[in-house]
């Protein structure tokens, strides 16, 4: 061998060969010989779980973390087994995923779409993710599951609820366990015409952004199909922190129903500020004024202190609930961090159980293979009752927690209580249902 | 008429908060010459305090109750505050209720030292760097603070409630004789009754007290009060204590209008810096009537009938009315003439 041939010319055309080819994403060139983005060939497998560490949504995303470090333990055969002893499905052995040990990487949305794609895509090109889990934010789950539906691995979608996420944005590779817009307004209207009757005037606030649209539409319409009247609907800025220019002219509205389209900082502000001015002790059309908050979460609440107290809102699951698979979830997180478990820590330990288990059900990592497993799934035992990942558009369906804020609470966890369990039927809805159109499923991309 | 009202005492608070932080940013903007971009974290750490003086007021002892059960179906640890054991449930709860009000007493020597430390310790040493390496270092102190502040506490609001007393809404409608309510909450009047106080303690101070009288000279001309053979220096760093103190309280009292998390001096800090802007550089009357104004104009551009005729004019009053200042009266309103300028 000698280098007297080599040239300056063919040095660069070389190194810009070979600089081309080690740019390229990892996805795209290793593990071709498998046919799918990431193939595990050791004996481990890595997951990637993608949560908001830094930002207003941290502490939501800790708890998800705490959740799916569980989920793992649990997978690998560590702790007590948690709700794999009461999942339906028997595929999992405590032996890892077929036989590989789970490990995992994380990333941090910040709460922002491009941080969020960023942190997956490191996760998936650099540390060979095979499935993304994880966020607090529709906007970033949307833009996830559009990445990972491009990069062929699995997305398990954490808290997300606007309708888009399985409506107009949602992706063959995308998967979501937790509850939506459409299905808060379904288990919510007849509650509230129950309580505060079918003769009222509701007035909006509405975080501007694709899940406060959504809940807005889907509170509207299901308030509107039990009598209610929608007085007016305000847009505010995700950015506000005060909102009281936005509550001030409540009153003189005519309305006697205030509904908060809020969620996290928005929410515990905008509840916060409602509250100051007195609203929950105003009489309207000679009726007591009442205020909604569609989406609740357990840390939120906390947030919001005695504010919360008599507001009724909707959530995907609480570790108050009685069943098998909650109680043994409450109590494998409780006994590991000393709390209770989120309803958002619930959703991201159920997807990975959930992930793993449709791996082992089809024999492969591959992932058209996984989501064919997914797809018109029914199983139980997770805290939901009888729940389906409907094929159509990997939207679950179970049944609906509404809440209400606890007026005497007696420790620092009781902020919410279980008003009613609101009954998978009556939450669903058809695949082409306008407020889910103009979306298309597509196929299922396994990269590589 | 009555929703301009309305919109004039929702932007008296909200202008009340931005005037408190503006004066403290043009306290020491004309006092050091330092841009200081962690003002906005002084403003959180005063928050904070109201939040630490509650914790300490709820330090609590745990007994256990059979009768029971927690989360996980053991005997529940029932907490009961050390002051209601020491005072008994009634005035112990009191005290409990008022930590806000008595969180003012907690954080005046808090924010002194925390100035203080902060001019001595880092900012002293940028003083005659350009104002953006001023900016970079002060910027980079706010996220630092903002992080310690978010290690210790968490990322969630916390609930600081105003006392039990100041609960509920004042009704001016009644009051004028309006035929349509007008409520507006007792806590926010009550901060902006404080922030006129404070205000007018700085102003006074400035104006008929010696040491006040030195700093207005140095601020005019540094070197000559220097010749006389004054510390300016001590007294300006005094002054930087002042301003983190009044940022401070500004925080304190805010806590029960939004529960404090670890980033809510970024959410007004920039919007700080556009009132000093606005006001004139270096003003200090100017940084008070730029953060009213302002403040009751960002109220009346959230009014459904503006936001009707102009979408999102809510998110861009302030700079809109910024850049229209600033064209017309480069030096902002009260501007003195030399300040920041070649």
């Amino acid at each position: 061998m000698s280098f007297s041939k080599l040239t300056r010319r063919g040095l660069i055309k070389t190194s810009a060969v070979a600089g081309a080819g080690l740019a390229l994403p990892t996805y795209l060139r290793a593990d071709a010989h498998s046919g799918f983005t990431n193939a595990p060939t050791g004996d481990t497998v890595t997951f990637g779980f993608n949560v908001p560490q830094t930002g207003p949504y941290a502490e939501e995303g800790l708890d998800e973390l705490r959740a799916q470090e569980l989920a793992v333990q649990h997978l690998n055969g560590e702790g007590d087994g948690g709700m794999m002893n009461t999942f339906s499905s028997k595929a999992l052995k405590g032996n890892g995923i077929m036989g590989k040990k789970v490990t995992f990487v994380t990333g941090d949305t910040q709460t922002k779409s491009d941080a969020a794609r960023a942190s997956a895509k490191a996760m998936i090109e650099k540390d060979g993710a095979i499935m993304i889990n994880g966020g607090s934010s529709s906007g970033v789950a949307v833009a996830v599951q559009g990445l990972c539906q491009e990069a062929g691995v699995i997305f398990m979608a954490g808290l997300t609820h606007s309708n888009d996420t399985t409506g107009k944005d949602k992706k063959a590779n995308g998967f979501r366990h937790f509850f939506n817009a459409y299905m808060s307004g379904a288990a919510l209207a007849p509650v509230l015409a129950k309580e505060y009757g079918k003769d009222r005037r509701a007035y909006h606030l509405t975080a501007d952004y694709t899940w406060g649209w959504t809940q807005q539409e889907s509170m509207a319409a299901a308030t509107e199909a039990m009598g209610w009247e929608t007085v007016n609907n305000v847009l505010t800025p995700l950015a506000s922190t005060d909102f009281s220019s936005y509550i001030a002219p409540v009153l003189n509205s005519g309305a006697d129903v205030l509904v908060l389209n809020h969620y996290g900082g928005n929410m515990v502000n905008s509840l916060t500020n409602a509250v100051q001015f007195d609203l929950l002790n105003k009489e309207v059309n000679g009726k007591k004024f009442e205020i909604v908050v569609p989406l609740y979460s357990e840390l939120m609440a906390a947030g919001a202190g005695k504010n919360v107290q008599g507001v009724i809102g909707s959530m995907n699951w609480n570790w108050q609930l009685q069943d098998e698979g909650s109680k043994a979830f409450t109590k494998s997180f409780g006994e590991k961090y000393g709390r209770p478990p989120s309803n958002s820590a619930h959703t991201c330990y159920v997807q990975t159980l959930l992930y793993a288990d449709a791996v082992e059900r089809a024999g492969s990592f591959n992932p058209c293979a996984v989501a064919e497993a997914l797809e018109d799934f029914d199983f139980d035992g997770m805290g939901n009752g009888p729940t389906t990942y409907r094929g159509a558009d990997h939207q679950c369906f179970k049944d609906v927690l509404v809440m209400k804020g606890t007026e005497n609470p007696s420790n620092e966890y009781d902020t919410l209580e279980i008003v009613e369990v609101t009954p998978r039927a009556q939450v669903e809805y058809e695949p082409d249902h306008p407020m889910f159109a103009g979306g298309d499923l597509g196929e299922c991309n396994p990269g590589a | 008429m009555d929703a301009i009202l309305l919109q004039i005492l929702n932007g008296l608070d909200k202008g009340s908060a931005y005037a408190l932080i503006a004066l403290g940013l043009t306290l020491i903007f004309g006092t050091l010459g330092v841009v200081n971009f962690a003002h906005g974290a002084l403003f959180m750490i005063g928050a904070f305090c109201s939040v630490t003086l509650q914790k300490i007021l709820t330090i609590s002892t745990i007994s256990i109750d059979e009768t029971q059960k927690d989360f996980l179906g053991r005997p529940l640890e029932v907490k009961t505050p050390i002051m209601e054991n020491w005072f008994g449930p009634e005035i112990g709860g009191l005290i409990i209720d008022w930590s806000v009000p008595l969180a003012i007493l907690f954080a005046i020597p808090v924010m002194l030292v925390i100035g203080y430390v902060m001019e001595r310790g880092l900012i002293k040493h940028f003083y005659k760097r350009p104002h953006a390496d001023q900016i970079l270092v002060t910027f980079g102190l706010a996220i630092v603070l903002q992080e310690v502040i978010k290690y210790f506490y968490g990322a969630n609001p916390i609930p600081t409630p105003a006392p039990d007393a100041f609960r509920g809404s004042f009704d001016f409608g009644a009051l004028l004789g309006l035929d349509t309510a007008l409520a507006y909450p007792y806590w926010r009047l009550v901060y902006f009754a404080f922030s006129a106080v404070i205000i007018g303690a700085v102003f006074a101070f400035l104006q008929f007290t010696t040491f006040g009288m030195v700093v207005r000279a140095g601020m005019a001309d540094r070197e000559t009060v220097g010749l006389l053979g004054i510390d300016i220096d001590r007294r300006f760093t005094i002054m930087f204590g002042i301003a983190a103190a009044v940022a401070g309280l500004a925080g304190v009292m805010y806590a029960p209008i939004n529960s404090p998390n670890y980033h809510m001096g970024m959410d007004f800090l920039v919007l700080s810096f556009v009132v000093v802007v606005v006001g004139g550089m270096g003003s200090l009357p100017g940084a008070v009537l730029a953060g009213f104004m302002l403040g009751i104009l960002e109220s009346f551009a959230s009014m459904n009938e503006i936001k009707a005729i102009l979408p999102g004019i809510d998110q861009i009053i302030i700079y809109v009315v910024a850049i229209i200042i600033l064209l017309t009266r480069p030096r902002g309103l009260m501007g003195r003439k030399g300040v920041m300028e070649e």
